[in-house]
């Protein structure tokens, strides 16, 4: 990972690259791709010889417990025959047991041997695919980095020829202050309208104008009282 | 159709938390698609999508934009940033500060929806935060 991050920082350091300069140059993509390929086909031969030893182990470990059954079996004929006092028949048996358990620890050497080979072959696989998924990884950083670089340029010459320059900040900020200013205007336009059209707002008007008067005035019920009063 | 074109299809149609979605696809070999959030619309944002991830990006502001004597604080600023704003990143892209995130290329309609409205929004707000900044 170390190394892709590392071409990649060193060339995206301030000045070293030109706009349109590719971070990471092709050859070094496809050494990349050409090695995703080998570990892909190693995994897939390791894949197969995986699958013969795993075949030949059970083979094996098949034999073990074949020869100690007939070990068992011939065990018993030992013991009869030494039960009959026929040492040498009884020597015989043991004989070919002999030879049975030598070919069984033959066998077992064998599957041991399978045994380790399978551990292996499980390792290398392992390796391979941690391999794969790392160089992926790598490849997508690469890959990615170079899209945004395209796209970037994409976007710049195309607003370029739509004769709107890619958003200066200040303009944009301008802009979207205005709309906002504008939005505010229209909001409080809109109170204003709505206060005016409204009973409620022109009767306020006419009460603050004291024309239109709907509180009960003391002094003017009172002045009533006293003229009521000298009638 | 690639996936581009069938997201300027659906987000055409589609009315977002009140928002809506105005597409343009961007010429040239790199497939970019240009979207405007209603709205929002000032900073328009540009998707384009790699083998991993569609990345929509915002252009704040080109580096030479920025007061030479406050550029290291704003970038500071930035970095402080960048964990609290929602959805989005700061990041330099070809000289330009940019806004952006990045989706699985498996997201839904509506988690694209919900990541373009919040990345213009963010847009917005970081463009009035690096205003003391520029020149």
């Amino acid at each position: 990972m170390s190394s892709v991050f590392d071409k990649l920082w060193t060339a995206l350091r301030g000045g070293v690259r030109e706009i349109g300069d590719a971070v990471v140059d092709a050859n070094g993509i496809r050494i990349f791709e050409q090695e995703i390929k080998d570990a892909q086909a190693n995994i897939a031969t390791a894949k197969k010889s995986l699958t013969e030893v795993m075949a030949r182990k059970m083979q094996a470990a098949r034999k073990v417990d074949e020869l100690a059954q007939s070990i068992r079996q011939n065990e018993g004929y030992a013991e009869k025959a030494l039960e009959q006092n026929n040492e040498t028949l009884a020597l015989d048996v043991a004989g070919k047991i002999a030879q049975m358990e030598n070919d069984r620890n033959e066998q077992l050497a064998i599957v041991t041997r399978l045994e380790g080979q399978i551990e292996q072959l499980k390792t290398h696989i392992k390796n391979a695919e941690k391999l794969i998924a790392d160089h992926e990884r790598e490849l997508a950083l690469v890959r990615t980095t170079e899209s945004v670089q395209k796209a970037t340029e994409q976007v710049v010459e195309n607003v370029a020829a739509n004769n709107s320059a890619l958003n200066s900040a200040r303009d944009s900020l301008e802009r979207i202050k205005k709309r906002q200013e504008m939005k505010q205007d229209r909001m409080a336009a809109g109170d204003i309208l709505a206060a005016e059209l409204s009973d409620g707002g022109l009767d306020a008007k006419l009460e603050a104008a004291g024309i239109k008067g709907t509180k009960a005035d003391a002094s003017a019920i009172l002045a009533r009282i006293k003229a009521n009063k000298a009638g | 159709m690639s996936q581009l074109q069938e997201l300027t299809c659906t987000l055409g149609e589609i009315n977002f938390e009140g928002h809506t979605f105005n597409c343009l696809p961007i010429k040239g070999s790199q497939q970019v698609l240009q979207v405007l959030v209603s709205e929002l619309d000032e900073m328009p944002i540009y998707m384009t999508i790699t083998d991993t991830q569609m990345l929509c990006i915002t252009y704040l502001c080109h580096k030479q934009e920025v007061r030479d004597d406050k550029r290291a604080e704003l970038n500071n600023a930035m970095l402080e940033m960048n964990v609290a704003m929602p959805l989005s990143s700061f990041a330099i892209v070809e000289d330009y500060y940019v806004v952006f995130g990045a989706l699985a290329t498996t997201s839904s309609t509506h988690d694209i929806c919900k990541e373009l409205v919040t990345l213009a929004a963010n847009a917005y707000d970081a463009l009035e935060a690096i205003e003391e900044f520029l020149n």
